[in-house]
């Protein structure tokens, strides 16, 4: 596979996804996004469940259609219809969680790598005149699998947890996407095999110039091989910017929280929240995280508690600069100035 | 500290129908009161046999050997009402993945109690309910929760509820088969800073077993590492993380990351190789064909856990004493 993939964009602006719920309430699992992420950049999104990350990365590869705001490739909003859709997944590819599950048990590695290619007409009208053979045998060995005939055979019963995971990253790659939206890639995995696919996301990065939007639930993974991170809480985004910043100078006390929580040795001191991520249909009014803020709670939020518990915030915008959404944070900055 | 639990050379065998599979090979662990001793590996290192084993729960299947001593009585050798005693009252598990272990059409009220009234039979109802609120509120949720069916709690809940099950009967040791799994963060905290104050407050020993080492770490005095059914290394919890001395403790260590280390920066560590099969061990170390610092020797023989450093093992021939 050569280092031929065009450049592209993607980006969510203010995107919104609700479910109805069989109470009839609405559950809002997106409210109001705004994220660019490019070719070449690898972007993580953070947060815990509810927090509707899925939501966002599913919406992004047109999975979940948005009841506001829109997905834009290149400036163009994504059409719904399936030869839209058909063309945007050529460029835009979804890694699922949970590589046992997602592979076909009856499928031999070949045949499940040949799928996309097959649905999508490359097979054998590959722009670059390879066979079928050629283009599953180069996504494999993109993946890291080597020599990749060998597997063409296998079934994935036969591969352990590392080598299917590649195998779904080899199936995405075959398509030669300019961007990949992996959710939990690693989360399945055993330790020691998680830092070999990492790495391999870094390489197709280097090597193929892929834009990579990963989902997770880890902090680490995030300090691991994220350019930029934006964490998510309850449907938005409450702070982004570049990893180092972010995660080594969090300024959103629900960040913080996150941050204080992962269990090491010599840890910040703890800031367990109480409770859990609220009811998506239940949106809290004002700072959507006023009811469990440590910063409300001790006090040190006294002068902005009315806005935190009354005045909604605007919803950040796609820029690539550190900022977030907390009145107090707000509040300290017009200080300074 | 006085001793609790004695695990003195056990082995378990499954006998499969293609031959036996030697899960856990000749480990050696003690716990004691108010201690918790973390048992770390990856799926398939044999930590789940070991925690199940302790309690005499290996399926039928199994072939054990070796002494399971809790306060010097043998649990593999015991008589089944002895043991029938023993659980719960004397030790008890907390399994993961809370939302099957618990029966979804009863209250969870009653499922606490239910230990409680099988133990004690003398215990009235209106004691037996006073108890279970209070053992609600020492795991964080109100003692109105006990009316909830579990499909009405979240997952954090459960887990707690699961707690809350495994202390109805006072048990001097608990044992926890990765009681965070599957948890977020947040919750994972809100359950971990449960778990520390029985221990803190009670004086239970816990066994705690886990692939995540950083838990581990946070969590326990002392940690072994287990890798294809031996323990590997076994010393103090924070040495053994940050400073490992097996190269397989490292290569774990490593994997996962300090948030703020600039050394992790585009820099994930893992680990080339899969883990070992247990019906096709080697006749040398295990860990071998995947050391980044094997030898020659390292295949002849498996190296013995052997004393290092002071109160501090490893089975590594490449690591000296």
């Amino acid at each position: 596979m050569s280092a031929d993939t065009p450049d592209i964009t993607l980006e969510a602006r203010d995107l919104a996804v609700e479910f109805g719920s069989r109470s009839g309430d609405t559950a809002t699992a997106l409210d109001g996004v705004d994220l660019r992420v490019r070719s070449g950049e690898i972007l993580a999104l953070v947060g815990e469940s509810g927090s509707g990350k899925t939501t966002l990365a599913r919406a992004l590869t047109g999975l979940e259609r948005p009841t506001r705001g829109e997905v834009l490739l290149d400036g163009t909003p994504l059409g719904y219809r399936a030869r839209d859709l058909r063309a945007f997944r050529r460029r835009v590819q979804m890694i699922l969680q949970d590589p046992a599950g997602a592979l076909n048990p009856r499928h031999t590695v070949y045949d499940s790598v040949a799928e996309g290619l097959r649905l999508h007409g490359l097979s054998r009208h590959d722009p670059d005149g390879r066979s079928e053979e050629r283009q599953v045998a180069d996504a494999l060995a993109s993946a890291g699998l080597r020599p990749p005939e060998r597997l063409f055979l296998r079934y994935p019963h036969e591969l352990s947890g590392g080598q299917r995971q590649r195998v779904l990253i080899a199936g995405a790659l075959a398509l030669r996407p300019g961007m990949l939206i992996a959710d939990e890639p690693v989360s399945s995995l055993d330790a020691s095999i998680r830092g070999e696919i990492l790495a391999l996301l870094l390489k197709l990065r280097a090597e193929l110039g892929l834009g990579v939007l990963v989902v997770t639930h880890d902090l680490g993974l995030a300090w691991n091989i994220a350019d930029r991170t934006a964490v998510m809480y309850l449907g938005r985004i409450v702070e982004a910017g570049p990893t180092e910043e972010v995660l080594a100078n969090p300024q959103h006390p629900y960040t913080k929280a996150l941050l204080s929580v992962v269990p090491e040795i010599e840890r910040l001191e703890p800031v367990v929240l109480a409770g859990e991520v609220p009811d998506p249909t239940r949106i809290p009014s004002g700072c959507r995280f006023h009811p469990r803020c440590p910063a409300l709670a001790d006090g040190s939020a006294a002068a902005v508690a009315d806005a935190c518990r009354t005045i909604p915030l605007e919803v950040l915008s796609s820029g690539e600069m550190h900022h977030c959404a907390c009145h107090l944070v707000a509040a300290q900055a017009r200080t300074l100035a | 500290m006085s001793e609790l639990l004695r695990i003195e050379g056990l082995s378990v065998t499954y006998r499969t129908e293609q031959g036996p599979v030697p899960a856990v090979r000749d480990v050696d662990l003690t716990v004691a009161r108010g201690e918790v001793v973390g048992v770390a590996g990856e799926s398939g290192c044999g930590k789940s046999t070991l925690a199940s084993t302790v309690l005499r729960l290996q399926p039928a299947s199994a072939t054990v050997s070796g002494r399971v001593l809790f306060d010097d009585a043998d649990v593999l050798t015991m008589r089944w009402g002895d043991l029938r005693a023993l659980r719960w009252a004397g030790a008890s598990i907390i399994f993961q993945g809370a939302l099957h272990s618990l029966n979804a059409v009863r209250r969870v009220g009653q499922q606490i109690a239910e230990p409680i009234q099988l133990h004690e039979p003398g215990v009235g109802r209106s004691e037996v309910k006073r108890r279970v609120g209070e053992l609600l509120e020492q795991v964080g949720l109100p003692a109105a929760r006990a009316e909830a069916y579990p499909h009405q709690l979240s997952g954090g809940q459960r887990q707690r509820v699961m707690i809350a099950m495994a202390l109805a009967c006072r048990p001097a040791l608990v044992v926890a088969d990765e009681p965070t799994t599957a948890l977020d963060v947040m919750v994972q905290a809100q359950v971990l800073d449960v778990l520390s104050g029985l221990v803190k407050d009670l004086g239970v020993g816990m066994l705690l077993i886990s692939h995540d080492l950083s838990v581990l770490a946070a969590m326990s005095d002392r940690i072994a590492v287990m890798y294809g059914g031996r323990v590997i290394e076994q010393g103090p919890a924070d040495q053994v993380f940050t400073d490992p001395l097996h190269p397989y403790s490292a290569a774990l260590s490593a994997s996962f990351p300090r948030v703020g280390d600039p050394g992790a920066r585009y820099a994930p560590a893992g680990l080339a190789g899969d883990p070992p099969d247990p019906r096709h061990l080697l006749s040398g170390c295990s860990f071998e064909p995947r050391c980044p610092r094997a030898v020659k020797d390292c295949a002849s023989a498996e190296p013995p856990l052997e004393t290092k450093r002071p109160s501090r093992q490893a089975a590594c021939i490449r690591v000296p004493a």
